[in-house]
């Protein structure tokens, strides 16, 4: 049936052509640099991929702001913020190594799909040599695995799951912010001095990476204490609406209902919590009380005066009154006009640490940055004294225990601060159990050649 | 010349798309590296490997609307399906994408197969309703219940731990067909022009040109005029005495297959799968490509595909930075308000420029792209073309939008 019209001659031509062909990419290969994305011209490219849209958008676009005055402060532009307290002094507020630094930016969507397209196309069409930003552990795994394949740096932003520096830790990323196994050796204590040690305990997880790690740390660490739990429930993410997980919760037995949810989940939640009246209830002749491990001030913006009086955990507040912070505090409010929150002071200081890393390292190669962050001290970022540990690439610093104020002045004081814990109190072993015991490892660096 | 069983107009035709297929990564590329216009270009690899693979899920979702006229609005689960059968695939055996993507078009097609049997006993919108409800049950499991095989929300992912027992020492770790690892690109610097030829995006490329081949034999064959049967009248069928059902039951598996290339397609270009691939918003997505390229036709879908995803891609990353780059030179208060207004068009609202858009497709150019390029073409005809007789011809389908 087929009428091809095959000829000698034009076989020889196709097959002279496929020659061709086959043998163009080692004329083009000649040419390929050192390393992904070398910058070559006289800026280099960051980018900046954070959710703008979605559940924790409010926390994305707090990011960006920071992260466009972390690139002003290292470009010589503004008061230089964090650069005039930051220990180390290599960066100059002339750019990095001679080169301006440009970035582009990009939504993730809250989505680990979207985050993940986001983040290729910057690699690929954008050239960027470093990927900071996100206010999700789900994108922030896969993000993270994608540096590693492609040969560039992630520095994460927010994401407080266990695995990124866990069971899904990479040579080529990076966390400063704390995680689910800090804040709850961080809570454990002051728990059991607020509420004692027989409760019994009702969480509500958002199903994901970060919910499950957050459950796991939250639970271990209140049944250190004594506590019982009654149920974990998993709630998707962004659902909107959670009054059907709500409603069993006041005849479960439990005293204790703990939201391990984040952002516009978080506001929802605990408002909804709030108006089925669970805050005013009593159960087994105790107060019921709420708990969201994860705090934010945005959520405590979003969620009012429902947030008044739970206990939580943070990386930062920008009311510590140490030098760095005043100085981040002071250079973002003259800025914008409000105080930065948590997930903007990770993304600025994560900026500058890749920054200040390149800069000592004396190179943009990846494996460079690798080498000159691990085991890295610095102090003068607004956490204190911190580590950057080698075996997983997770800072080590202090972590603050918040409660919602009682008598707020203004929408940004929310939050107090009811004690810092001191870092020997959540630091853990590289091999913990919760962070993929002895099997996770970083892998090998990956430049991209 | 005739081709592979083709007519001389239609070897024509497949020969055309083969060269733009192939001559994408240059045609992509239209502009200079550090002009202000290198915003506009789309010649990176993840950007064209999508116009391929969305090509692919468009043209197999219009075997089924274009030529039946059945609606589905779930056919993101066959591609939901068809990712994490190739990434199982990784998990299980190792990075050579040829276990996963056959499995992949089988096990959509039987997951095609069992939807498609009890959703084709309605017709019309009940049939879309029913499409649309397994496909949110699929999202459902996938994003919730199922995590242990899907992972949720965090997205499928190979670890190092997984079993992977076909691993060789030396073997690539990422997708890979036969030591071609996906990823890799070679680069042509031509002055101020750079040409990206991905490995994925020709593999992708040459798949994508088969698939068409076999939706060009299937629109030309006595199988395709039946389902176009179906489209014109059903019912008239039935009373003639043939059973449509199974004809269209053929037509909806052939198309979940098609999605659930694309599907693993997408896992072999990037190894990971996430549910919010099987989410409706991405099976309304497929029908808006399909209508706005024109359905029914051969090259619309393919060009709706490549519009929807240009958008996506390209109108979500212009910033205000790039946007004050650009007016610039203006006077403060007109670049002000210029920003002020593009602002709502570009950036994070581009769907609202799709969507204006797509109105203006839909109302003005019923038969969707293909329709504004036939119209251009008679412009530059002598005369408009003979209808020899007018009386005899099947009325159009009235169009799915009307």
């Amino acid at each position: 049936m087929s009428t091809s019209n095959f000829t000698r001659r034009g076989l020889m031509k196709t097959g002279a052509a496929t020659g061709a062909g086959l043998a163009l990419p080692t004329i083009f290969t000649s040419a390929a640099s050192a390393f992904t994305n070398e910058p070559t011209g006289d800026t280099v490219t960051f980018g900046f991929n954070v959710p703008q849209t979605g559940p924790y958008a409010e926390e994305g676009l707090d990011e960006l702001r920071a992260q466009e005055l972390a690139v002003e402060h290292i470009n010589g532009m503004g008061d230089g913020g964090m650069l005039n307290t930051f220990s180390s002094k290599a960066l100059d507020g002339t750019g990095i190594l001679g080169k301006k630094v440009d970035f582009v930016t990009g939504d993730t969507q809250t989505k680990t799909d979207a985050a993940r397209a986001s983040a290729r196309s910057m690699i690929e069409k954008d050239g960027v040599i470093m990927i900071n930003g996100g206010s999700s552990s789900g994108p922030a795994v896969a993000v993270q695995a994608l540096c590693q394949e492609a040969g560039i740096i992630s520095m994460a932003g927010l994401t407080h799951s266990n695995d990124t520096t866990g069971k899904d830790r990479k040579r080529n990323g990076f966390r400063h912010f704390f995680n689910a196994y800090m804040s709850g050796a961080a809570l454990g204590p002051v728990l059991k001095e607020v509420y004692g040690t027989d409760r019994r305990a009702y969480h509500l997880t958002a199903d994901y990476t970060w919910g499950w790690t957050q459950q796991e740390s939250i639970q271990a660490s209140t049944e250190a204490i004594g506590w019982e739990t009654v149920n974990n429930v998993l709630t998707p993410v962004g659902a909107g609406d959670f009054s059907s997980y709500i409603t069993p919760v006041l005849n479960s037995g439990a005293d204790v209902l703990i939201l391990n949810h984040y952002g516009g989940d978080m506001v929802n939640s605990l408002t909804q919590a709030v108006q089925f009246g669970l805050r005013d209830a009593e159960a087994n002749g105790k107060n019921f009380e709420v708990i969201v491990p994860l705090y934010s001030e945005l959520m405590a913006a979003g969620a009012g005066e429902n947030i008044q009086g739970v206990y939580g955990s943070m990386n930062w507040n920008w009311q510590l009154q140490d030098e760095g912070t005043k100085a981040f505090v002071k250079s973002f409010g003259e800025k914008y006009g409000f105080p930065p929150s948590g997930s903007a002071h990770t993304c600025y200081v994560q900026t500058l640490l890749y920054a200040d890393a390149v800069a000592r390292a004396g190179s943009f190669n990846p494996c460079a940055v690798v080498e000159a962050l691990e085991d890295f001290e610095f102090d003068g970022m607004g956490n204190g004294p911190t580590l950057y540990r080698a075996e997983d690439h997770q800072c080590f610093k202090d972590v603050l225990v918040m409660k919602g104020a009682e008598n707020p002045t203004s929408e940004y004081d929310n939050l107090e601060i009811v004690e810092i814990t001191p870092v020997e109190q959540v630091t853990y072993a590289p091999d913990h159990p919760m962070f993929g015991g002895a099997e996770a490892s970083l892998g090998e660096c990956n430049d991209g050649t | 010349m005739k081709l592979l069983g083709l007519s001389a107009k239609d070897t024509r035709f497949l020969l055309i798309v083969i060269f733009l297929t192939l001559a994408t990564p240059v045609l992509l590329q239209p502009f200079p590296e550090n002009s202000g216009l290198a915003t506009f270009n789309a010649g990176y690899p993840d950007l064209m490997q999508r116009f391929a693979i969305f090509g692919i899920f468009a043209i197999g979702f219009n075997i089924l609307f274009g030529l039946t006229g059945y609606l589905s609005f779930g056919h993101a689960a066959f591609l939901g399906v068809g990712s994490y059968t190739v990434v199982w695939m990784y998990k299980l055996l190792d990075y050579n994408v040829v276990w996963g993507l056959p499995l992949a078009v089988v096990t959509s097609g039987v997951f095609a197969l069992l939807i498609g049997f009890v959703s084709l006993r309605r017709s019309g919108i009940y049939f879309s309703i029913l499409t649309l409800a397994f496909a949110q049950m699929s999202y459902n499991l996938a994003y919730s219940v199922l995590t242990p095989i899907t992972n949720g929300e965090t997205g499928l992912q190979v670890y190092r731990s997984d079993a992977q027992v076909l691993l060789g020492a030396n073997e690539p770790t990422s997708p890979h067909f036969f030591g071609l690892v996906m990823s890799k690109s070679t680069k042509l610097n031509l002055g101020d022009w750079q040409f990206t030829f991905n490995n994925g995006y020709y593999f992708t490329a040459i798949i994508a040109i088969i698939v068409f081949y076999i939706s060009l034999r299937i629109f030309r064959s006595p199988f395709g005029l039946m389902l176009r049967a179906i489209k014109t009248n059903q019912t008239r069928l039935n009373y003639t005495g043939i059973n449509t059902r199974p004809y269209a039951l053929a037509a909806f598996v052939i198309s979940g297959m098609y999605a659930g290339l694309a599907g693993g397609l997408m896992a072999a270009m990037d190894p990971l799968a996430g549910a919010e691939r099987m989410q409706w918003t991405a099976s309304g997505e497929v029908v808006l490509m399909v209508i706005l390229g024109g359905a029914g036709t051969l090259m619309g879908p393919i060009l709706g595909a490549g519009f929807i995803k240009y958008f996506e891609n390209i109108f979500s990353k212009i910033n205000d930075q790039i946007l004050q780059g650009w007016f610039a030179w203006m006077p403060d208060w007109l670049s002000g308000l210029l920003i002020e207004i593009s602002h709502f068009f570009v950036g994070k609202s581009w769907h609202l420029t799709l969507g204006l858009l797509f109105m203006l497709v839909v109302i003005f150019l019923p038969g969707g792209l293909v329709e504004a390029g036939q119209r251009i073409a008679r412009l530059f005809k002598k005369k408009p073309p003979e209808d020899k007789d007018p009386g005899h011809h099947p009325q159009p389908a009235p169009h799915v939008a009307e």
